[in-house]
């Protein structure tokens, strides 16, 4: 018996011990990030490394963020994340509905050409998309980042569908027994019974809209429509060996992702389990 | 629908319903049947047309038949060189970091306390912007400053590697710095490992297996359908691999960070040579169609799936 409760405290002190000596691994480069961005200038390159600043300097972020019109990019990034938010929860969940809710012929092929665009390489069609936005007058606007959204996107369709079809197929009847509409059933029985896998389809919208690095890039032209992703970039190729405004920079753009992360941690778990890929 | 003639009523009953049913259907379904034609197929049609075009999305596109192909393979060195750079991260990047997911994904499985402060730690990174990511691992890389090489020289390594700075050591710079992202990955891992059920296990050791071998015969086994995801869905991000290069290195030292995708937004929104990038992207479809159909084809003999013959 004494010998078991050994080799447990040993097992344990050996998780313990691998578990914290990676976990300082993927912390170190974020305390790093922290460390850097309230260092005065001077001691950013010194060596041995300063592992904490005296002073620490605050006065780096108002510096940074002045530096640049971070205040403008973060609306911009803002606005088209809730934009890109409210168009794919609404049109993913109208499709999702049609597929998983609705028998009609041909609802199979829609289904199967989801899952074929999900393996079709972005590159392929970039510069289509791209010459149809130009010809709309669109480039340079940040309609491009926000309008397909309006029109789903095939994995979250493909998630939501996976979540309605559990949902009893008897509450729909009698919803339409009492007289309900098509619509009035998708709006009043499914989407409120959907909530958490809305919520993570919007969490995880959200979160790649305000990451997104690609679509900016081709679209927005003018400075003062760009996003933090986009300005944070361009503030490297000007300012690059200013590493404390980086670093406060870049502090300042990942924050939220992390706030956020703090308080939707369930969502986003439950996002991975939602996926429906386990064995 | 009570009426006098039964044997009328139900059947045009039923085809209303049917109509009804397909109306609904198209309607609900509209976003998407209309996102597919102007966003997916229509781009499709028109990126084949270009590839065989010469096309500077100012004038209109003129034929050209096969000319950037024949360009691509016998003229463009770089083209041959970002092939090479972007099946190096497919060869090791893909396989490091997908045993590197798995690896903390089994640490996250022990029954110890503390658990959920070390997930949140090991899957912050994953989330945190790419540019964020590239432009902190920039800072971490440096050469002379950088904490990596910092921690090197006091571990004893007296000539650390210029990582970014050196053609050599520039792709292996991006993989470890996607390891630091290898969190995405192991909370899928993670998901289906804790549904593989307990009495496998106990089965497992009292026929005699040790810690090895269940890992081997029932973890593996009962893990194959979510490594093979994790494979697709990193075999095509690989050949995708674009926002790190594009911010970090923008290519260089020496093109060894040219990879496929970004030499092909060079050319298409650099040079405008769009009709060039179209067949650029068609090859790395049937590149990325290809292999993923290997693996799949592959997957017959290495994916168990546990409701599978029974």
């Amino acid at each position: 018996m004494k010998r078991s409760r050994r080799r447990a405290f040993l097992g344990a002190l050996a998780a313990h011990t691998a578990l914290l000596t990676i976990g300082l691994c993927f912390a170190l480069p974020f305390y790093w990030l922290v460390v850097t961005s309230l260092k005065p200038d001077d001691q950013v390159f010194q060596m041995p490394p300063v592992w904490w600043p005296s002073p620490v300097r605050w006065d780096n972020f108002p510096r940074a963020l002045q530096y640049v019109p971070f205040a403008t990019y973060t609306l911009n990034t803002l606005r088209i994340c809730a934009l890109s938010v409210i168009g794919t929860i609404l049109s993913c969940s109208l499709v999702a509905y049609s597929l998983a809710r609705i028998r009609w012929p041909g609802r199979d092929w829609v289904f199967l050409s989801l899952l074929a665009t999900m393996i079709l390489p972005a590159q392929v069609t970039m510069v289509p998309t791209f010459t149809v936005f130009k010809w709309l007058g669109w480039i340079g606007t940040s309609l491009p980042l926000v309008v397909p959204s309006f029109f789903g996107s095939a994995f979250f369709i493909f998630l939501l569908r996976q979540f309605f079809m559990t949902i009893p197929q008897e509450l729909s009847d009698a919803a339409r027994i009492d007289g309900c509409s098509e619509l009035a059933v998708y709006w009043r029985v499914v989407l409120p019974l959907a909530r958490p896998a809305l919520a993570t389809v919007g969490l995880f919208t959200f979160i790649g809209a305000w990451n997104d690095f690609l679509g900016p890039l081709l679209y927005l032209n003018d400075e003062r429509s760009y996003t933090l992703a986009l300005g944070l970039q361009r503030f490297v190729s000007q300012h690059g060996a200013e590493w404390s405004m980086l670093m406060a920079a870049t502090t300042v753009m990942t924050l939220p992702i992390v706030v956020i992360f703090f308080f939707a941690q369930r969502t986003f778990i439950q996002g991975v389990t939602l996926t429906g890929i386990k064995g | 629908m009570n009426g006098s003639a039964p044997s009328h009523r139900p059947r045009s009953a039923l085809t209303q319903t049917a109509r009804r049913d397909l109306r609904n259907g198209l309607l609900f379904a509209a976003p998407w049947l209309i996102g597919l034609t102007v966003f997916v197929a229509y781009p499709v049609a028109a990126s084949l047309y270009y590839s065989f075009c010469d096309y500077d999305a100012i004038r209109s596109p003129r034929w050209v038949g096969l000319d950037n192909y024949r360009t691509m393979v016998f003229e463009d060195d770089l083209f041959w060189k970002s092939l090479w750079n972007t099946a190096y991260m497919v060869a090791f990047g893909l396989p490091v970091g997908l045993a590197a997911s798995l690896g903390i994904a089994l640490l996250l499985n022990l029954k110890v306390r503390a658990i959920p402060v070390y997930r949140t730690v090991y899957y912050l990174p994953s989330i945190t912007p790419v540019v964020a990511t590239s432009i902190l691992w920039l800072w971490l890389l440096n050469p002379q400053m950088g904490l990596v090489n910092v921690l090197l020289k006091a571990c004893g390594v007296a000539d650390p590697p210029g990582w970014l700075t050196d053609p050599a050591w520039a792709k292996p710079a991006l993989i470890l710095m996607g390891l630091w992202g290898a969190g995405g990955g192991m909370v899928i891992y993670l998901a289906a490992l804790q549904d593989v059920p307990e009495a496998l296990h106990e089965a497992a050791s009292l026929d005699g297996a040790g810690p090895l071998a269940r890992f081997r015969h029932v973890t593996l086994p009962m893990l194959s359908p979510v490594i093979l995801f994790n494979l697709v869905m990193g075999l095509i991000g690989s050949f995708q691999y674009f926002t790190q290069a594009y911010v970090m290195t923008n290519g260089g030292p020496q093109d060894s960070t040219t990879f496929y995708a970004l030499h092909l937004f060079n050319r298409a929104f650099f040079d405008f040579r769009m009709g060039y990038a179209s067949a650029m992207a068609w090859v790395l479809f049937v590149i990325a169609l290809a292999c993923t159909f290997v693996v799949l084809r592959s997957s017959a003999r290495w994916v168990y799936y546990a409701g599978e013959a029974r």
